[in-house]
């Protein structure tokens, strides 16, 4: 009895400072840091930019998990927001391939005009891209390429192999020009069992070879920074001193960075992937051991977008002979580096 | 040392493991009457401790033996990088955040539960200490903030588990989702790197040649053992482990102890949220990524018992250590990912195969 007061205090000091780290806490996840919308959309040009007969473009993408892919789905959005004439309808990210399906299935039913679908798994979604088309809704596949080119009216997407060999030439070139003629190559590589991977890897090492060189260091991270930070922790034990990196994936880049720093070494250089505005950041400053970038920019959803606006107006593109838009578009994994960062800036993303 | 029979709870096991000295030792200062016949027992009852020690130990040699062939095949294979100072503190810097994880792993596995979470509570710990408004107020907010959301979903799921009833597989898969869905939704699935330099400085850096989140490692692995195996905590928790209906007569609060160690295994996330953040100079929902598998796996073969009642922290750091080897002696070697796996997979049967057999030979013998 005479002790129950005493409980009662400190359950109230206990319960009170529990409600009291919970408000602090909760004030904690603030992220206000200004999240930039991407700048870089087109609104077409000549007769193209003029506004046309109202199009709406249904939008259906993977879970917007990482830096790159949340930067494709910003990308769509603010272009879409561009067009007058453009009515866009997306539906919520998801890595589930039969829900991605459900989704675009509601798409169809609602009777959109044109489809944009960057498919979690490209093959698992062929059959309702060909059910889109069957519809008479054309549809413009990105990235992720479907199985059947029936699925699919326009392809837009990136090209890993060519990421791979324009980071192969440009590290050689520099080894020619720093005069080595047996560098100590690395390759810190995405998910193995991802073709995008294989074919990254491929190009690499393709590029190398015609120049005499090969990768002497490989290792495989997961496109996550926790990944990226401890292959690349082994990866420099195994190698006393390297002459150049290369790093799949900017998204990771964060940690193979941090590993690096941690360890000291800076006797390399060091080319990234994708293109984040954090990596041109470092490209820029000159600074650090990151001296390029091989893009392979999340502005091609932009394009789609574009794309799909002259599909449902039955526009082809200015500049070419042909009346329609081509069945498929890759886009170029070009090298961003010092001398030209200031131009792609606009392309990079936040990872 | 940290070994307790199912049968061995409530102190008991203790009263068994000292019951050779105690018989032969209480007969004979109970009388010179039979003083002959009781001293031939007498010089054999040490003998039987140190077998019992020996068992122990011999379980725990079979471990420590695959570490040190494993450091041997690493040595063998370069040489030149294997044994460097670089090299091990590389090694040890890696294990350190998944050694933290698996610690409260431990603890929870000796009661018989499962936390499927860590990796989750991982992530949303460096997430939420890495917001904009967090580093804001600086370092000392964000060491804290980490600790109390891992102590916080570590309770939320000790508190379903003790008093909601609900199967840990279940409290903390329900968990593993959710603490990685908030984790996702707070940062907006971006990486946010971390610009307070104070907290950089500190945790990226050394003391006394040896790295600090190696020391936050050793402090947090030492400390896990003292309360394991030294005080009424530990001996309830292979209590409520080994037998929670003998435990609860025995007048502990069965409850509250579950309760309290998930919000233990959730504080040991706090604590490898911290590492992961300092390692990787950043929060993101991505962190901790099969770290509930990797602890699982370290503490399944360090020898503590998924049906409860028996947990080995040194073993879990044997363990620990094991897969962190291996990983670097294949990135040393230039092995592929695959490989890796079929060999992490290998190691597992192995270590626990030996495990049976080293601990089966001297019972049957």
């Amino acid at each position: 009895m005479s002790r129950q007061p005493l409980f009662a205090r400190r359950r109230f000091l206990l319960g009170g400072t529990a409600l009291g780290a919970g408000v602090v806490l909760s004030a904690c996840t603030s992220n206000d840091a200004a999240q930039e919308a991407p700048r870089n959309v087109s609104v077409g040009a000549g007769d193209n930019a003029e506004p046309g007969p109202e199009v709406t473009i249904g939008f259906s993408a993977p879970a917007a998990d990482h830096g790159w892919m949340a930067a494709m789905t910003a990308y769509a959005r603010s272009q879409a927001e561009a067009f007058e004439d453009v009515t866009f309808t997306a539906t919520e990210g998801t890595n589930d391939s039969s829900q991605q399906i459900a989704q675009i299935e509601t798409l169809i039913n609602d009777g959109v005009d044109v489809l944009v679908i960057l498919p979690h798994d490209g093959a698992q979604l062929t059959a309702v891209g060909q059910q889109a088309m069957d519809a008479g809704i054309p549809v413009v596949n990105v990235d992720r390429v479907f199985d059947s080119p029936l699925a699919y009216r326009c392809w837009i997407g990136g090209d890993n192999y060519r990421m791979g060999v324009n980071a192969g030439d440009y590290i050689a070139e520099q080894m020619r020009e720093q005069g080595k003629d047996d560098p100590v190559i690395a390759e810190v590589a995405g998910i193995d069992s991802l073709p995008l991977t294989q074919e990254r890897s491929q190009g690499f090492a393709d590029a190398l070879a015609r120049h005499g060189f090969e990768v002497s260091h490989r290792v495989a991270a997961e496109f996550t920074v926790e990944s990226g930070e401890r292959q690349t922790s082994n990866l420099l034990q195994s190698a006393s001193s390297l002459d150049a990196l290369w790093n799949h994936d900017d998204d990771q880049g964060i940690g193979v960075l941090a590993a690096i720093e941690n360890a000291g070494r800076d006797e390399f250089i060091m080319v990234g992937g994708a293109g984040s505005l954090d990596m041109m950041d470092r490209i820029e400053s000159g600074e650090s051991v990151v001296k390029a970038t091989v893009l392979y920019s999340p502005s091609m959803c932009a394009s789609a977008i574009s794309l799909a606006r002259l599909l449902g107006q039955a526009k082809g593109l200015g500049d070419m002979a042909e009346h329609e838009i081509p069945a498929s578009i890759t886009t170029y994994s070009a090298v961003v580096t010092s001398d030209n960062v200031a131009e792609y800036r606009d392309v990079g993303f936040a990872s | 040392m940290t070994d307790k029979k199912p049968g061995s709870v409530l102190g008991a096991g203790s009263a068994e493991d000292r019951s050779p000295n105690e018989t032969a030792g209480s007969p004979s200062s109970a009388g010179g009457t039979g003083g002959d016949g009781r001293s031939a027992p007498q010089p054999t009852a040490p003998a039987a401790t140190k077998g019992g020690g020996l068992r122990l130990d011999v379980r725990l040699t079979g471990l420590f033996a695959v570490l040190v062939l494993l450091c041997v095949v690493g040595y063998l294979t370069r040489p030149d990088a294997f044994l460097t100072e670089g090299n091990l503190s590389t090694i040890l810097r890696l294990a350190a955040a998944i050694g933290v994880v698996s610690v409260g792993m431990t603890f929870v596995i000796t009661t018989a539960g499962i936390d499927l979470s860590v990796g989750s509570m991982v992530a949303l710990a460096s997430v939420w200490m890495t917001t904009v408004a967090t580093q804001s107020y600086g370092v000392g907010v964000m060491v804290l903030c980490a600790l109390l959301v891992g102590l916080g979903a570590g309770l939320v799921n000790g508190i379903l588990i003790a008093y909601g009833r609900v199967v840990p597989f279940i409290a903390t898969l329900a968990m593993m989702v959710a603490a990685r869905g908030l984790a996702e939704r707070i940062s907006g699935r971006q990486t946010q790197v971390i610009r307070d330099t104070a907290f950089l400085d500190f945790f990226r850096g050394s003391f006394l040649g040896v790295p600090v989140l190696v020391w936050m490692f050793l402090l947090v692995f030492a400390a896990g053992w003292v309360l394991l195996n030294r005080t009424t905590f530990g001996r309830r928790t292979f209590a409520v482990g080994g037998n929670p209906e003998a435990a609860r007569l025995a007048g502990i609060n069965v409850k509250r102890h579950v309760a309290l160690v998930y919000g233990l295994a959730g504080l040991c996330c706090g604590i490898a949220a911290i590492m992961v953040a300092a390692r990787t100079t950043s929060g993101a929902s991505t962190n901790g990524l099969y770290y509930e598998l990797d602890a699982i796996a370290a503490v399944v073969i360090g020898g503590t018992l998924l049906t409860g009642g028996r947990g080995s922290l040194l073993g879990t750091l044997i363990g620990v250590l094991i897969f962190t080897v291996l990983s670097n002696i294949f990135t040393l070697n230039n092995l592929e990912t695959d490989i890796q796996n079929i060999a992490k997979g290998v190691i597992i049967v192995v270590a626990v195969l030996l495990q049976y057999r080293t601990m089966n030979h001297p019972r049957t013998t």
